[in-house]
């Protein structure tokens, strides 16, 4: 095992920029050593653990796409059945995909049975290690190898599916979003989540160079723009009540996040892009007035 | 002498898998397995099972999924599935056994939709036999309540540490009340050592678990799993064994053979058929009939060489499946038999019958037909090498 202090570490094959190695590092120190980590398939799954190496130096296990909920529901109740929970936290980080996709089954009856543990969404909105395809937290006309811009078509057509929503449907007594590039708000809330007891999410908002279309040098950049457009709410939810939002200082109008990526930039080109543009903006508006942001 | 109880199938299994002391318990119900898991429920409500965590997964695709976090995080398992279940659990099923995690779970042999059917045949399980598992099938109630334990032992040797199915008939066996020792946890504590595997997932010493592989080191890993099989050929014996001197019962290792030493016809079947083929050959003995019975228990391993030892004297052998492989027209245990002699000086021929599908009744006569087929092919050859044996034609 490496022999690095940091407990996700360096020398895995992620990307320059990588919003999910920024993730991974930044959560793991703020949870510590006594951390059990579940992943399901997908970049930091391959990325991390080439084998015979591993970047990490907490107890891991990948199993599949789709049931990281599970497999960690699992670990809970081993955990338990052979007193040795404890302040064992619990913790699965999943892509946008096999948790708001192929994966929403195996989460939602892991919350709904309650197990004690932490699920994150590191959210880089589409299926970034199969080579950028449309997933269910791929946002309004953004273009995707599945969702290209064409002649019929502005890109995706519909609003990211609202996960964090749906997790509060389960009566979880935490749910948080964040961004990566808020290192600082991550870590708490991430802590935060592991330290309540009871199935807990966190739904990190992780723009990704490579699908999204930038300089891997504005990973933090674009996360910022996202979050000052309103685009990206983030915010504490405890027990069902939203206790805490970050305030926007100085809002930005939505080009000028849809402008510095690839996968908006057809909007700027195409007949009636501006009206769709318009409605972006109008989304950003809502969540500005909705979460008083 | 055990005192003999009686209870259904289902009870004698979960009653079974309560003395092997599991942790983690995580369970979706699927008829005809429901009964197993409702009874471990009861017994984990009355804190009869320690301080096993039993969970009211919301599938069987989870239900396999929790039993890999518990397993790799150091608790012994148990689950019990049949049919569309198992089929939901097909990829992970791949999984657990890659990833070496000696999981168990009982099968409550059905058929599969479509048409949907709720009753028996062995399609379930025998569309897994690729997925790495050790297959095991019982006869009847108490064998298969006794090969609870036999699995934990065998699939938790750290030169095994592969996943194990065991299978018994649903409904025919599930659901039939008969007369069972119910195993005794004395016994149970002598015979099956608490499971200490040597990697867990525990922070004080992080490991990592399903690695991903690239083409360089895969196939090393694929062979292992066939290494951990082959270590399985020789412990099925030995548990079987070990566990006659603890219990007193015994059902043949990986394979059993009823008037097999001289049969002429050799008859290869697994599961409950088992005993009605064993009443007729009673008979067909009386009459001077030297017929006999192959009993596989081991499908997964597959146990060529015991077969080979135990068929090469025949004059004919005679798989009866209750599984189709569609597009090959026969059932498994035709298709390998018939693999495990070729390339051998055993030239024998193999006449395959299909029946029982789906829980279609196998009646005694239907084994008589059987036999009296096989011995006009001994004399005639072979016309067809494998066929239904029960289609009503009227409905074609």
């Amino acid at each position: 095992m490496n022999k690095t202090t940091e407990l996700f570490a360096p020398g895995h094959r992620g990307c320059a920029g990588c919003c999910d190695a920024l993730a991974a590092k930044f959560m793991l120190k703020a949870v510590g050593e006594n951390c059990i980590v579940v992943t399901p398939t997908g970049c930091l799954e391959v990325f991390s653990t080439p084998f015979p190496e591993s970047a990490w130096n907490v107890p891991w296990i990948h199993s599949l796409f789709e049931n990281a909920a599970a497999v960690a529901s699992g670990v809970e109740a081993a955990l338990k059945a052979l007193g040795r929970k404890n302040d064992t936290k619990i913790m699965a980080i999943g892509g946008d995909g096999a948790t708001i996709d192929i994966g929403i089954r195996g989460l939602s009856g892991a919350f709904e049975r309650g197990h004690d543990f932490t699920y994150v969404c590191v959210d880089n909105e589409a299926y970034m290690n199969t080579g950028v395809q449309r997933s269910g937290g791929t946002p309004f006309a953004a273009t995707t190898t599945t969702t290209p811009a064409g002649k019929a078509s502005f890109g995706n057509l519909r609003p990211k599916k609202n996960m964090p929503q749906i997790m509060l449907a389960h009566g979880s007594p935490y749910v948080a979003t964040t961004s990566v590039a808020y290192p600082k708000d991550m870590m708490r809330k991430v802590k935060k989540a592991t330290e309540v007891t009871g199935p807990t999410y966190v739904h990190v908002h992780a723009p990704c160079t490579t699908g999204w279309g930038f300089d891997g040098s504005k990973t933090i950049e674009l996360g910022r723009l996202a979050v000052e457009t309103a685009l990206w709410p983030m915010m504490d939810i405890e027990n069902g009540d939203i206790t805490g939002v970050h305030k926007i200082r100085n809002k930005r109008p939505v080009e000028e996040y849809l402008k510095a990526q690839k996968r908006f930039k057809h909007l700027f080109s195409i007949p009636g892009g501006a009206d769709i543009i318009k409605k972006i903006q109008e989304l950003a508006d809502w969540n500005a007035d909705q979460y008083d942001l | 002498m055990s005192k003999l109880t009686v209870v259904e199938g289902s009870y004698a299994v979960a009653h079974a898998a309560k003395v092997c002391r599991p942790d983690v318990i995580p369970a979706y119900p699927i008829t005809p397995q429901t009964h197993i898991v409702e009874e471990l429920s009861k017994f984990a409500a009355n804190g009869e099972i320690g301080a096993c965590e039993y969970i009211t997964v919301e599938s069987e695709f989870s239900a396999i999924s929790a039993l890999i976090g518990a397993c790799a995080a150091g608790a012994r398992t148990y689950s019990a599935t049949t049919s569309q279940g198992l089929a939901l659990m097909h990829e992970v099923l791949f999984n657990a056994s890659g990833m070496r995690l000696p999981l168990v779970m009982t099968v409550a042999n059905r058929a599969m939709s479509a048409p949907l059917s709720i009753w028996n045949d062995h399609q379930d399980s025998i569309a897994q036999r690729d997925t790495g598992w050790i297959q095991l099938y019982a006869e009847d109630p108490q064998e298969a309540a006794d090969m609870t334990p036999q699995v934990y032992k065998i699939c938790e040797d750290n030169k095994i540490m592969l996943p194990a199915m065991a299978c018994f008939d649903g409904f025919i066996l599930t659901h039939v009340y008969e007369p069972v020792v119910l195993l005794e946890q004395d016994l149970t504590d002598e015979f099956l050592p608490p499971f200490a595997p040597e990697h867990i997932l525990d922070p004080s010493n992080p490991k990592t678990f399903g690695a991903f592989a690239d083409p360089g080191v895969y196939s090393e890993f694929r062979y292992m799993q066939e290494l951990g099989m082959s270590a399985a050929l020789k412990k099925i014996e030995t548990v079987a064994d070990e566990f006659n001197e603890i219990y007193g019962r015994y059902y043949g290792g990986l394979i059993d053979g009823y008037y097999l030493d001289d049969a002429e016809i050799v008859l290869v079947a697994m599961g409950s058929v088992i005993g009605t083929i064993k009443d007729v050959l009673d008979e067909l003995r009386a009459e001077g009939k030297k017929v006999g019975l192959l009993k596989i228990r081991s499908f997964r391993p597959f146990p060529t060489d015991a077969i080979r030892n135990a068929v090469k004297n025949a004059a004919i052998i005679v798989p009866l499946d209750k599984s189709i492989s569609i597009g090959k027209y026969e059932g498994a245990l035709c298709t390998e038999i018939k693999a495990s002699l070729y390339n051998t000086k055993i030239d024998i021929p193999v006449l395959g019958y299909m029946f029982g599908h789906g829980g279609r009744d196998i009646p005694p006569e239907r084994i008589k037909k059987i036999v009296s087929e096989a011995e006009k092919a001994i004399v005639n050859g072979i016309t067809i090498e494998s066929s239904y044996v029960d289609l009503r034609e009227e409905l074609l």
